[in-house]
C-alpha cells in the first residue's frame, strides 16, 4: 500500500521552484505526446511556446489574451488565501460582459467621456451581483462555495446565450447570434496604434499592484488570510468572518466582472455567444501557478495566454487538435500539484495492514499525515 | 557489562537505541532495563525523547540503531499488534476510544478476531478483570457516556484483558482528580505486585517519588541519570530533568485582592455540542490584584466557560458578566479586548498563534489595538518593535521576528503569547491552562509574569488542570465539575484534598480528613 509520509520540513526555495519543476515537466510530456502525434517534438514546442510571440503583434496579443485570465486570476487568489473556493470566476466574467453589453447597446447612441466609464462600471457590478449570490448562500445557510459556483457558472452562460438568441440579439444581423457592434464612445481605448492592446491590460497591471498593497499592507488582507490560514484564530481575534467571506466575494467578482465587460467592449467589439475560452477556468491554475502572488499571478497569467495562443497556432500550422490547450492546461495543474505534494511528502510503501484496525493503530497513521 | 546470562533475569532490555528525526535526534544510544514485576519511571521534560522511546517498545516507531531484547531474546517490533502478542500494553495520553460504542465493543476491536467471538465471555470477563483490579466497569456501557477518568480504567482492562507482562503508562494521571489517582496506583501496586512491569510515564515528580522503585531520567535524547525515587528529594530529580541552570521551586506571597473587578453572576450556557458540557449557574468574581484559579478536570465545562469568558460565544441567557459595573456578556471578543481584558487561550497553535504565520503576524493577531494599524494599513514599525520586545521581555528563544510560529517549541511559543497579553497591559487576565506541555524552566518564567501582572494591580484568572501550579500562583481556589463552580476559598484555607473533592463534584462543605 502506498502512504504518504511527512518530510517534516518545508523548503521555501522548494516551493518556490515547484511552478518551474510542472512547467518543465508539462514540456517533457507535451513532447512526449507530439512524438506519438507524428510531430517533430522540438518544432512542434517551438510553434506552441515562440513562434506566437516572435514579433511585437504576436507580444501585444499575449497581453490582450493575458488580461482577462489576470483579473480573474487575482480575484480567485485573494477568495483562495481567505479559504474561499470561487470556483465561479468565469461565470462572474460572463455576467459582468453581459452586463457591461447591455448597457452599452443601451446607450449606443451616447456620447462623451461618461459613457465607458459607465458601461465598465456596469459590467463590474454585473460581476460582483453574480458573486454576492454563492456569497449570500454561504454566509446564511452554510452552502458549499464549490458547488455553488460551478452550477452559477452554467446558470450564467445559459442566461448569456439567452440573451444573445433573443433581446440583444441585432436585429439588423441577418438573424446571426450577434449583438449590434458597440459605438465607439463605448469601446476601450486601444493603448498602441496596429495592436489590440487595450486599457484592459493597464488596468489588469493596475489590479496587480492595488492586490499586493492589499494582502501586504492592510489590517483587512491580514484577517483574510488569517481566517484562510486558521478559521479558529480569526475567530479567538474576533475577526468577522462573514464580514471577510463577502469581502472576497465582492473582489473576485468586480475583477472578473471588469475581465468579463473589458472583452466585450475591447478586443470583441460586440455581445457574442463566446466571450470566453474559459478565462475563468484557467484562472483557477494561474492563480496556484503563482503562488496565489500577485507578482507570480501576473507570470503564470503570461504564460496561460501563450498556451492559448501556441494552441491556436499549433492548430494553424500542424493541424493538431484545439484540445491541446487544455490538455497543457490539465498536465501543467496536476504536474503543480503533485510537486507541491511531494516537496512537503514523501512516498512510502508500507505492508499490508494489520488484520486489526483498531483505534490505537489508526490513530498513529493520522499522526503521520 | 552484560553479559547474556544476566539479561534472562529481564523482561526488557534496550540497548543503544537511537531515532533521528529531521531536525532533531529523540533518542541519543538509550540504554534501559526492565525487571518483572517492578515500577520503572521515565521522567523528562516535553521533548526529552520520551514519547519516542515509548513508541518504539510499542512498535509505532522503528529505531535508527539499537537492540531491544524481550525475555532474553532480541526481536524487532514491528507493529503495536506485534507488541500487544508479546504481553506489551500500552495507555496513551490521549484514549483512542470509540465513543459511539461500548466498552465491550470497544475492547474487542483491539482483539485477536479468535478471541473476541464471544461478546458475553468477553463482558464476563471485563467485568471479572475491572473488579479483581478495582476499577469496576459496566461493559455495555458507551464510551461517551463514560467519566475521564472511567474512560481511561477501559484502556488500562483493554490491557489487562489479555496476559499483560509490561505496561506502558502515557502520563496518566493528568487527566484525573487526586483521588482518582490514588485507585490507580493501587491498581498499579496489585498488578505490580503480580509480576507486571510497568513503565510510567510522567514529569510529576510526587507522583513518581510514591509511585515508581526506579526512575530513569531523559535530557535532550539522552539518560541524563536514574536514581530511586524514594531516596530522593522531588527539588533533586528535578534538577536532573532541567539541569543545574534552572531554578526548581518557589513560593509566591498570597495576597488579598482589593475590589471586584470581573463578576460573572448566574452565567448558564447550553452546549449544541452533544459531547459539550453545559454551565449551570455559574457565580464568581475575580478581584482587583489577586489570582483566582480554577481546578477541574478536562472536559468539565472550562471551554465552555472559557469561550463566554471570551465573548467567543455570546450569552444567549440573562447570565451577567460585570467589567467591572458594566454587563459585557453580548459584547464582541474586540470589543472585550477593547475594555481591557486580555486572554490565553487553551491550545497555543490553532487558536493563540496562527502556526504559519511569521511571530510579527501574530503579535498583530490580536496586538492589533496597540497602534499597529492606522486607516486600515498596518504600521510595520510598531508591530515589529512589539514583537521584538515580547521576544526580548520574556526570552524568547526563537531566530527572529520572522520565525514562523509553529517553528517554536510549546514553552517558547507559549511565553510568547503570554508576553504578547501581558505586555498589552490589561486590568483583567484570563489564561487558560498558561503552562501545559511547557517545560520547567519556562513554566517558572511565566509563574513570574503573571504574578508581576498581579501586583501591577490586574485581576487574573487561570484555569489549569495542574493543581499543583495552582497551589503555587493563586490566591484563591475554586473548581469546575460538570459544568459547575465549587465554592471559592482562598488557597491558604483550603487542602488539596478539599480541592480534589471539588474536581470529583463534592462541594459539600465538610471537611474532609
Amino acid at each position: 500500500m502506498l502512504k504518504l509520509e511527512s518530510r517534516g520540513y518545508n523548503s521555501k526555495l522548494l516551493s518556490y521552484a515547484s511552478p518551474l519543476l510542472a512547467g518543465l515537466l508539462t514540456l517533457i510530456c507535451g513532447s512526449i505526446l507530439f512524438v506519438l502525434l507524428g510531430k517533430p517534438p522540438l518544432e512542434t514546442l517551438y510553434t506552441f511556446f515562440i513562434l506566437p510571440i516572435s514579433d511585437l503583434y504576436g507580444l501585444s496579443e499575449l497581453t490582450v489574451k493575458a488580461a482577462p485570465i489576470l483579473l480573474c486570476a487575482i480575484g480567485l487568489a485573494i477568495c483562495f488565501r481567505a479559504n474561499v473556493w470561487n470556483i465561479g470566476a468565469e461565470g462572474q466574467l460572463l455576467m459582468g460582459g453581459l452586463i457591461g453589453s447591455w448597457v452599452a447597446l443601451s446607450l449606443l447612441d451616447a456620447e462623451g467621456m461618461w459613457v465607458l466609464p459607465v458601461v465598465l462600471f456596469s459590467g463590474i457590478l454585473g460581476g460582483i451581483f453574480w458573486a454576492i449570490i454563492p456569497a449570500y448562500l454561504k454566509t446564511h445557510f452554510n452552502t458549499n462555495e464549490i458547488l455553488s459556483t460551478i452550477m452559477l457558472n452554467y446558470i450564467s452562460l445559459n442566461i448569456l446565450l439567452f440573451a444573445v438568441h433573443g433581446p440583444l440579439k441585432d436585429p439588423n444581423g441577418y438573424n446571426f447570434p450577434e449583438s449590434a457592434l458597440f459605438s465607439s464612445a463605448t469601446e476601450l481605448p486601444i493603448l498602441f496604434d496596429g495592436t489590440r492592446l487595450h486599457l484592459g491590460a493597464g488596468l489588469a497591471l493596475l489590479a496587480v499592484v492595488v492586490a499586493w498593497v492589499f494582502l501586504s499592507k492592510t489590517f483587512i488582507g491580514f484577517q483574510m488570510q488569517v481566517l484562510g490560514q486558521d478559521a479558529r484564530s480569526a475567530h479567538f481575534a474576533s475577526f468577522k468572518e462573514k464580514k471577510l467571506v463577502w469581502i472576497a466575494f465582492v473582489v473576485c467578482g468586480a475583477l472578473a466582472g471588469l475581465a468579463g465587460v473589458a472583452e466585450v467592449t475591447g478586443p470583441i467589439g460586440q455581445l457574442v455567444p463566446n466571450i470566453s475560452p474559459g478565462y475563468g477556468f484557467s484562472a483557477i491554475i494561474v492563480a496556484f501557478l503563482g503562488r496565489l502572488h500577485p507578482v507570480g499571478i501576473l507570470f503564470a497569467s503570461l504564460l496561460m495566454a501563450l498556451m492559448y495562443m501556441g494552441g491556436e497556432m499549433a492548430q494553424i500550422n500542424l493541424g493538431l487538435p484545439l484540445a491541446m490547450t487544455g490538455l497543457f492546461q490539465g498536465m501543467l495543474l496536476f504536474f503543480l500539484l503533485a510537486c507541491d505534494v511531494l516537496i512537503g511528502y514523501r512516498i512510502v510503501l508500507s505492508k499490508p495492514k494489520n488484520k486489526l484496525l483498531t483505534p490505537t493503530t489508526s490513530s498513529i497513521s493520522l499522526e503521520s499525515k | 557489562m552484560t553479559t547474556p546470562d544476566d539479561q534472562d533475569e529481564y523482561r526488557l532490555v534496550l540497548e543503544g537505541i537511537s531515532k533521528q528525526y529531521p531536525g532533531c535526534l529523540a533518542n541519543d544510544n538509550i540504554n534501559f532495563r526492565i525487571k518483572p514485576g517492578t515500577i520503572y519511571a521515565l521522567l523528562g521534560e516535553n521533548g526529552a525523547g520520551k514519547s519516542t522511546l515509548m513508541k518504539i517498545i510499542y512498535g509505532v516507531v522503528k529505531p535508527d540503531s539499537g537492540r531491544l531484547i524481550w525475555e532474553g531474546e532480541e526481536i524487532t517490533i514491528s507493529a503495536p499488534v506485534q507488541a500487544r502478542r508479546l504481553g506489551i500494553g500500552m495507555v496513551f495520553q490521549h484514549f483512542s476510544l470509540f465513543e459511539t460504542l461500548t466498552i465491550i465493543e470497544n475492547i474487542a476491536l483491539s482483539m485477536e478476531k479468535s478471541d473476541s467471538q464471544d461478546m458475553d465471555a468477553l463482558a464476563i470477563r471485563i467485568k471479572e478483570v475491572s473488579i479483581k483490579y478495582g476499577m469496576e466497569l459496566n461493559p455495555h456501557r458507551l464510551v461517551h457516556s463514560l467519566s475521564t477518568g472511567e474512560r481511561q480504567r477501559v484502556e488500562i482492562v483493554r490491557c489487562l484483558i489479555t496476559d499483560i507482562k509490561l505496561l506502558i503508562l502515557d502520563e496518566p494521571t493528568s487527566v484525573l482528580t487526586p483521588q482518582e489517582v490514588d485507585t490507580l496506583f493501587k491498581t498499579l501496586h496489585q498488578l505490580s505486585a503480580e509480576g507486571t512491569s510497568i513503565l510510567f510515564i510522567s514529569h510529576k515528580l510526587k507522583e513518581v517519588k510514591a509511585l515508581c522503585d526506579f526512575a530513569t531520567i531523559l535530557r535532550h535524547g539522552a539518560v541524563s541519570g536514574s536514581c530511586r525515587p524514594k531516596d530522593e528529594s522531588t527539588t533533586s530529580m528535578a534538577k536532573m530533568m532541567v539541569g543545574d541552570e534552572t531554578p526548581v521551586g518557589h513560593d509566591y506571597k498570597k495576597v488579598i485582592g482589593g475590589d471586584d473587578f470581573l463578576t460573572v453572576n448566574n452565567l448558564n450556557l447550553k452546549t449544541d455540542d452533544p459531547f459539550g458540557i453545559t454551565l449551570k449557574n455559574i457565580d464568581f468574581s475575580v478581584k482587583k490584584g489577586e489570582i483566582l484559579g480554577v481546578a477541574g478536570v478536562a472536559g468539565n465545562g472550562q471551554s465552555e466557560l472559557l469561550a463566554a469568558l471570551s465573548g467567543e460565544t455570546i450569552l444567549v441567557e440573562d447570565g451577567k458578566i460585570l467589567f467591572p459595573n458594566s454587563d459585557l456578556s453580548k459584547h464582541s471578543p474586540l470589543k472585550r479586548r477593547k475594555d481591557g481584558l486580555a486572554f490565553v487561550p487553551e491550545d497555543r497553535l490553532g487558536q493563540g498563534a496562527v502556526p504559519d504565520m511569521s511571530l510579527w503576524e501574530n503579535a498583530l493577531l490580536t496586538g492589533a489595538l496597540q497602534g499597529m494599524v492606522k486607516n486600515g494599513f498596518l504600521i510595520r514599525k510598531v508591530i515589529e518593535d512589539y514583537t521584538d520586545l515580547i521576544i526580548k521581555q520574556f526570552k524568547v528563544k526563537c531566530g527572529d521576528r520572522y520565525s514562523i510560529a509553529k517553528s517554536l517549541s510549546g514553552g517558547n511559543l507559549q511565553k510568547y503569547i503570554i508576553g504578547r497579553e501581558v505586555l498589552q497591559k490589561p486590568k483583567c487576565l484570563i489564561a487558560a491552562h498558561p503552562t501545559w506541555g511547557v517545560d520547567i524552566g519556562a513554566a517558572i518564567a511565566i509563574h513570574k509574569e503573571l504574578i508581576a501582572l498581579r501586583d501591577n494591580g490586574a485581576a487574573i484568572l487561570v484555569i489549569s488542570e495542574d493543581i499543583d501550579e495552582l497551589f503555587t500562583i493563586s490566591d484563591r481556589m475554586c473548581a469546575l465539575f460538570d459544568g459547575q463552580l465549587s465554592p471559592i476559598k482562598a488557597t491558604s484555607d483550603t487542602t488539596i484534598e478539599q480541592v480534589g473533592s471539588w474536581m470529583a463534584g463534592v462541594f459539600d462543605e465538610q471537611p474532609i480528613t
